[in-house]
């Protein structure tokens, strides 16, 4: 049970930031549980089912656009609605999305799923009226299980009622994920990945498997994707440009594709390091860039694949 | 060719582009007649196409043996650290030529008017486009490539160096990449991101003509260039999203491209 132990002491440190950390690390760690969140999804279909998408930004920018759309059009500003009609029109655009992409897998469902990214990237840019083109659209303050929050000051919203919300909605999406990829199905999306024909031969059906995890990803992703409006207050284009697939790619690699939560600790690590190395110079790319090299051909299973590799007997294979 | 997907090709064809800017801006300030501009970009064009060799020695090789995922995302790498050298390098603001695009006047063909730039650009190209085929076809250097391509080990277990041929391969993709960049400048503004939005282009015409095919690379190049000025013509909106809607359309139907051979 150290690892459970583990678990219970990272929450612990993260619902104590607001309290013992500065208001600025406090903030920093709202884009790090949305992260999280999308990762969690993500690494459904790279890790467990061995698919990697280079396309999730899309499902990202729709959960974004959604809540900007639902709070700034549609005068709707319950959160929970938000996040369930993110999740919803995640579900609803994964469904035809999946059932393309999955027939591929490898250099094709990577590229496919691209594409799509792209398709709908175009789509926010050049229809102004509904998505505000290039300079995206406000995303206004949420209230939160039904409480109205808007004569709070903005920081105080946000390091308090919204940032334990997050919280929250991490620590569900991390149990829910937990159960799924401990479930039988999990277990087949593995078999799926480290064998696609054995798989087939046990009476496993291979693409029916990876379209759900596929459109489970995208749901994590659409409801992550919602998460990160609110600290901004404003979602835009780049949200679901195909660079930042790239990115949360990276995040996954960065923290070990292999391991429950290896992309969670990717993506802690890629939002400090990022905003760090951005206060020291502004090419954060070019060191990103030398870094995602070197994880690739020294660590290809990421920081909890270095922590495992010096504590062989540690459960990192959860 | 090579098997790889190369995210990192437009950040090659950015690169083409600044340092065909700084060329000739070298050669202007040096005096030279305008009316020969074009040699200095096509020189410095190809001559950049050196940096293929670092990044392929550098990086690339070590991921050959790997999963394609980590190529592809060892291409990336190459695409966040291209953008931001050549922020380094040449600053934000986006460069160009000046008024050398119409140095060598304009000629009224079938009615339109065309500046001959891009006339010379077009035989380029073309020139460029023959010259490849007649290496791949006609060559022995073309055969081994093809027949790496289609099958590693067996090529390998006749004598042939991979390493080397790879090599060879790459730095000849980032030369004409680094070339494309540098002749398409004089026409429009070096940008920094004009690298990472190229590589969806490009891939766009790949997907619709057919990986591993020259001559279906040509077509369907020409095919994203025909739809798209219709588009624009038509239906702005819907420029670029036309284009990815038909390589989606593509992709699920012909995967192997709309010109490419049937499955094998």
């Amino acid at each position: 049970m150290k690892g459970a132990l583990l678990v219970a002491l990272a929450t612990a440190a993260i619902a104590a930031v607001p309290l013992v950390a500065s208001t600025y690390h406090a903030l920093l760690m709202l884009p790090f549980m949305a992260y999280a969140v999308v990762l969690l999804g993500l690494n459904l279909l790279f890790g467990y089912t061995g698919l990697v998408s280079f396309g999730h930004a899309l499902f990202i920018g729709l959960g974004a656009y959604t809540g900007a759309f639902l709070t700034t059009h549609a005068k709707i500003r319950s959160l929970e609605i938000i996040l369930i009609a993110a999740a919803v029109l995640g579900a609803l655009v994964a469904v035809p999305v999946a059932a393309l992409c999955v027939r591929y897998v490898k250099i094709y469902f990577g590229m496919l799923t691209l594409a799509f990214g792209m398709v709908f990237y175009t789509f926010v840019l050049k229809f102004y009226r509904l998505t505000g083109g290039d300079e995206g659209m406000p995303f206004l303050r949420p209230s939160l299980l039904g409480q109205s929050l808007d004569a709070m000051p903005k920081i105080d919203y946000l390091v308090g009622p919204y940032y334990y919300y997050s919280l929250g909605v991490l620590a569900l999406a991390a149990f829910g994920m937990w159960r799924i990829v401990h479930s039988p199905f999990g277990l087949c999306l593995k078999t799926i990945r480290d064998n696609p024909t054995k798989a087939e031969t046990l009476g496993i059906g291979v693409t029916r498997h990876r379209f759900y995890a596929f459109v489970i990803s995208a749901v994590y992703a659409a409801v992550g994707g919602a998460l990160l409006g609110p600290p901004t207050g404003n979602v835009d284009p780049t949200l679901a440009y195909w660079t930042h697939s790239g990115n949360i790619v990276f995040m996954t690699l960065l923290g070990g594709f292999t391991s429950f939560f290896g992309p969670v600790v990717g993506a802690f690590v890629f939002i400090y390091l990022q905003n760090w190395v951005m206060s020291v110079v502004p090419y954060w790319r070019l060191i990103f860039g030398a870094m995602l090299a070197a994880i690739v051909i020294f660590a290809p299973e990421g920081l909890m694949g270095l922590v495992s590799r010096r504590r062989p007997a540690s459960a990192a294979r959860a | 060719m090579q098997k790889i997907f190369n995210l990192a090709c437009g950040s090659f064809y950015a690169l083409g582009a600044y340092v065909g800017v700084s060329a000739v801006g070298w050669y202007v300030g040096a005096g030279g007649p305008p009316a020969l501009f074009i040699v200095p970009l096509a020189v410095a064009g190809l001559a950049v196409g050196a940096v293929g060799v670092v990044v392929e020695r550098g990086l690339l090789r070590f991921v050959y043996d790997r999963d394609e995922t980590f190529q592809l995302l060892m291409t990336f790498a190459v695409v966040l650290m291209m953008e931001d050298a050549i922020r380094l390098t040449w600053g934000t603001a986006p460069r160009s030529t000046g008024g050398l695009y119409l140095a060598y006047g304009q000629v009224r063909i079938l009615g339109a008017t065309a500046p001959v730039y891009n006339l010379i650009v077009i035989a380029a190209s073309l020139a460029i486009a023959l010259a490849i085929g007649w290496l791949l076809t006609r060559t022995a250097f073309g055969r081994i490539i093809r027949a790496t391509a289609d099958n590693r080990d067996m090529a390998e277990a006749l004598g042939v160096d991979m390493r080397r041929v790879y090599a060879k391969v790459f730095t000849l993709g980032t030369a004409l990449g680094t070339l494309g960049g540098a002749l398409v400048i004089p026409a429009t503004a070096a940008m920094s991101e004009m690298g990472i939005e190229l590589i969806v282009e490009a891939f766009a015409v790949v997907v619709i003509g057919g990986l591993g095919s020259m001559r279906c690379a040509f077509v369907g190049a020409l095919a994203v260039g025909i739809l798209r000025s219709i588009a624009i013509s038509v239906y702005p909106e819907l420029e670029m999203l036309l284009i990815y809607l038909i390589v989606i359309a593509v992709l699920v139907v012909r995967p192997r491209g709309l010109f490419g051979g049937a499955e094998a």
